[in-house]
């Protein structure tokens, strides 16, 4: 429980004192949450437009093999295969991560639990910054002689050990130190969020009054930390393997290539579970908001979510069924794959339940929230084929597994940070986006979004393989009927990029000339909407906010408003 | 069981690419269960998501209901459909434990075996000759090309020179890593004649794109006269077999670990 008084949570730097502030301190080197946020939030959106682009090259280059890309030249197979591998590194470490967890974490966590800043703020700057510095090495890694890692993001040895066989002698260990310091990175970062939001919350707000985006970031910290030391260590041996010539993953040594596997999967599948915990508390505060509702079973989503991350370190071997692992032990990663299920669906009903008898209106933030239930659905039911280990030897490293996980990760990554950004925005700079836009950005993406990936579950099942530069090389993949679905998917996505210019422009156009919000624009319920919009250093002023109720007290019956913000005090003292 | 049950299936997948290998049928069936189990709870979850989106959409001087969701009738609409999900995941977890038994772990009495060895970025096949016994003088070495008879059974021992690879036949539906330092075995029985890919699909470096090879299913006698054709290892064909075999010493048959 929050004992500790708000004031004395503070950090060494006095918010106290209003100085004028250099830009360098204010902007660069802040130890505020929200600038942190935001350099999270603006390095994560940089970070996509890399990976976006190194999407669009790679699709074109599938839709129109041999020929000539606008805006990069000819692509060779050994150029492909990195775009693949750092498309995918790029999407899920630098963007997912970051603008989720990080960006939303640091903006949202204080403003909504009611406290000045994060405990420890200068553990916080310091994340960032390492942060940063792996972003920059990752993007060095492309320019050094052999080229960027190429190996798959999933990193298998002995192909990512040793030079020999991946022919990027120097991009394969700047890309595993890369993907090493941003691990650092968040587990600063989620030192933060954990324990900032169990001893700084603002006077009143217990255990079950915490908003379910909090909750959601600390499960999915907890997560991280608890999934993350199999793959530090495994990096390691990894890097050893690579510079120092030892031998953890070769088998002529004495080593286990599988070894890897696991160890990776270990921390991935949990990983999923991580970035996929916030896009839902998301998606909770934007439908609650929109559906004027309470949440519907707010102590069954918290302890599911809390059941799904501890059954998420039992299924990490579904990645590996035909990988030579014990044929038998995939019984047991069956069945708890197939089990996961059930929490999944639970969260996802209770989400639907709240929209039933709601008042919903169609904002854009709420149209990307329910597009994430929609979409996500998909995502998430394509996932019971590839859990069951029997149809999996079919499917498995096919486009059906790639069209699955882009169903579950674009709406997590792009759907949902959407969803937040248009949400948010008026707490972050003061101002609204520009709603008509906003649904033609809305549109736009959802239709294009579904464009790119339905032809490809049907390629999947086709039997078409993944990380294949030409298709045309296999005669039963070279069919017209199947270059015309790549053709088609590919146009999607170029086309869901260019509306992506709308949302830029939209962006940087509000952030100067939006219509002015307020403190208050969507009448919510939760702490951060009673500060000023942006909050000032310090978020909340001289007195820091006390809660009397929930997060998600609307539509209460025999109140004339229809939101009951959880600082108000109750009729009983104000009368 | 699953040719009985598969004429009560769409047969989504025999739609997109033939079924050439015996077990090919029962991951068939599987992926049908799964599709119309799972496409009846998607179908129906969505559908109701779009009516209460349009039902409750917001109107003006209507106002929201106040439900908290914590009370026990109120918690039912979520428990029931869950315990309908567990009862189609055990629905599905349980022909999946037989598919998986009889494509994975059970390996046949073979009629004939077949040894496959992975390299960047080849494939070596490894026939038995007109004794049909792998090992022998008269073994048959190809590079890129495997040929087997149809209505055989065949058992493959797997292995990889280099990087992990992924020995995947899709008309087979079967799929393999080859893991370096280990032989890993498995069998086939195919069924139908014809010609087919073979990919790689592991990720096992620059020119993991074109590691492809054929695969040629051929009756009795056409595979006799392509035996016929080709020279035995012991008479100057096993220049493709010692090709970067020295690298590799004592290999323990692993039999069945995965």
């Amino acid at each position: 429980m929050a004992e500790v008084a708000p004031a004395e949570v503070g950090h060494g730097d006095t918010h106290d004192d209003h100085h004028e502030e250099s830009f360098w301190s204010k902007y660069v080197f802040s130890t505020d949450h929200k600038i942190i946020g935001f350099q999270y939030m603006f390095t994560g959106m940089a970070m996509a437009l890399i990976g976006g682009y190194f999407a669009y090259v790679f699709r074109m280059q599938l839709a129109f093999p041999g020929s000539s890309i606008p805006f990069w030249g000819t692509l060779s197979p050994a150029a492909y295969n990195s775009l693949v591998t750092n498309h995918g590194t790029i999407m899920i470490f630098w963007v997912a991560m970051p603008v989720l967890i990080a960006a939303m974490g640091n903006f949202c966590i204080p403003l909504m639990i009611g406290c000045d800043d994060m405990v420890f703020p200068r553990v916080n700057r310091l994340s960032y910054q390492i942060f940063l510095l792996s972003a920059i090495v990752l993007i060095i890694s492309f320019f050094v002689p052999g080229g960027g890692f190429g190996g798959a993001w999933t990193a298998y040895p002995p192909l990512s050990a040793k030079a020999a066989y991946n022919s990027t002698p120097f991009g394969a260990p700047l890309w595993l130190i890369a993907v090493t310091l941003e691990i650092v990175a968040f587990l600063l970062g989620g030192i933060n969020f954990i324990t900032t939001t169990m001893n700084a919350r603002a006077k009143g707000m217990k255990i079950y009054d915490i908003p379910m985006l909090v909750w959601m970031i600390v499960i999915a910290s907890i997560l991280f930390m608890c999934s993350v030391g199999p793959l530090i260590a495994g990096a390691v041996m990894l890097l050893f393997d690579q510079t120092l010539g030892t031998s953890f993953f070769d088998a002529a040594a004495g080593g286990d290539p599988v070894l890897w596997q696991h160890l990776f999967w270990f921390f991935g599948h949990p990983e999923v579970y991580v970035v996929l915990l916030p896009a839902m508390g998301i998606v909770a505060e934007v439908v609650c908001v929109f559906a004027r509702k309470k949440l519907f079973a707010y102590k069954l989503i918290l302890y599911s979510t809390i059941g799904l991350g501890i059954l998420s370190f039992f299924v990490w071997a579904h990645h590996q069924f035909i990988s030579g692992v014990d044929p038998r032990a995939t019984y047991l990663f069956t069945t708890t794959t197939l089990l996961i299920s059930i929490p999944v669906a639970i969260i996802l009903f209770a989400f639907i339940a709240t929209l039933y008898g709601g008042s919903i209106r169609f904002s854009t933030a709420m149209l990307f929230a329910l597009a994430f239930i929609a979409e996500f659905l998909l995502g998430g039911v394509t996932g019971i084929w590839l859990g069951s280990s029997g149809v999996d030897i079919y499917l498995h490293d096919t486009y059906f597994v790639l069209a699955h996980f882009h169903y579950t990760f674009v709406p997590i990554a792009i759907i949902a940070v959407f969803a937040a950004v248009y949400h948010w925005f008026p707490k972050m700079f003061g101002r609204k986006m520009n709603e008509t836009w906003g649904k033609i950005h809305f549109w736009g993406t959802i239709i294009s979004f579904n464009g790119i990936f339905i032809p490809l579950f049907i390629l999947g099942s086709a039997g078409q393989h993944r990380r294949i530069y030409n298709f045309q090389n296999y005669p039963d993949l070279a069919g017209q009927n199947m270059q015309d679905m790549r053709v088609f998917a590919t146009m999607c996505l170029v086309l869901m990029l260019a509306f992506q210019v709308i949302f830029i422009v939209n962006f940087i156009v509000s952030l100067k000339r939006g219509e002015k919000a307020g403190r208050n624009p969507w009448n919510a319920t939760t702490l951060e909407w009673i500060t000023e919009s942006p909050p000032p250093h310090g978020n909340f002023g001289t007195t820091m906010p006390e809660v009397y109720r929930g997060p998600y007290e609307y539509s209460v019956e025999g109140r004339e408003k229809d939101f009951w913000p959880q600082n108000e005090k109750p009729d009983s003292e104000t009368t | 069981m699953f040719e009985f049950l598969d004429k009560f299936m769409p047969g989504i997948l025999e739609s997109l690419i033939p079924r050439a290998s015996e077990f090919a049928i029962e991951i068939d069936v599987l992926f049908d269960v799964i599709t119309i189990l799972v496409g009846f709870w998607f179908v129906l979850v969505l559908g109701y998501f779009f009516y209460l989106v349009f039902r409750y959409r917001h109107r003006e001087g209507q106002k929201a209901k106040y439900v908290t969701g914590e009370t026990h009738r109120q918690k039912q609409a979520i428990e029931i459909p869950h315990f309908l999900i567990l009862a189609c995941d055990i629905v599905i977890i349980i022909p999946t434990f037989v598919v998986w038994y009889n494509v994975k772990i059970e390996v046949p009495p073979p009629d004939e075996e077949v040894r496959i060895v992975a390299q960047q970025w080849a494939w070596t096949f490894y026939h038995a000759g007109e004794d049909e016994i792998l090992g022998t003088d008269d073994d048959i070495v190809s590079i890129n090309e495997l040929h087997v008879k149809e209505n055989t059974q065949y058992t493959y021992h797997l292995e990889s020179r280099d990087v992990m690879h992924s020995f995947s036949v899709p008309v087979f539906r079967l799929k393999q890593d080859a893991v370096p330092g280990r032989v890993i075995t498995g069998h086939f029985k195919p069924i139908l004649t014809g010609e087919w890919d073979i990919q790689c699909a592991e990720m096992c470096g620059v020119a993991h794109g074109i590691m492809g090879a054929r695969i040629f299913i051929k009756n009795e006698a056409e595979h006799k006269e392509w035996l016929a054709m080709n020279t035995p290892i012991d008479l100057g064909g096993s220049f493709l077999a010692v090709a970067g075999e020295d690298e590799i010493t004592e290999l323990k048959e692993d039999k069945n670990n995965g």
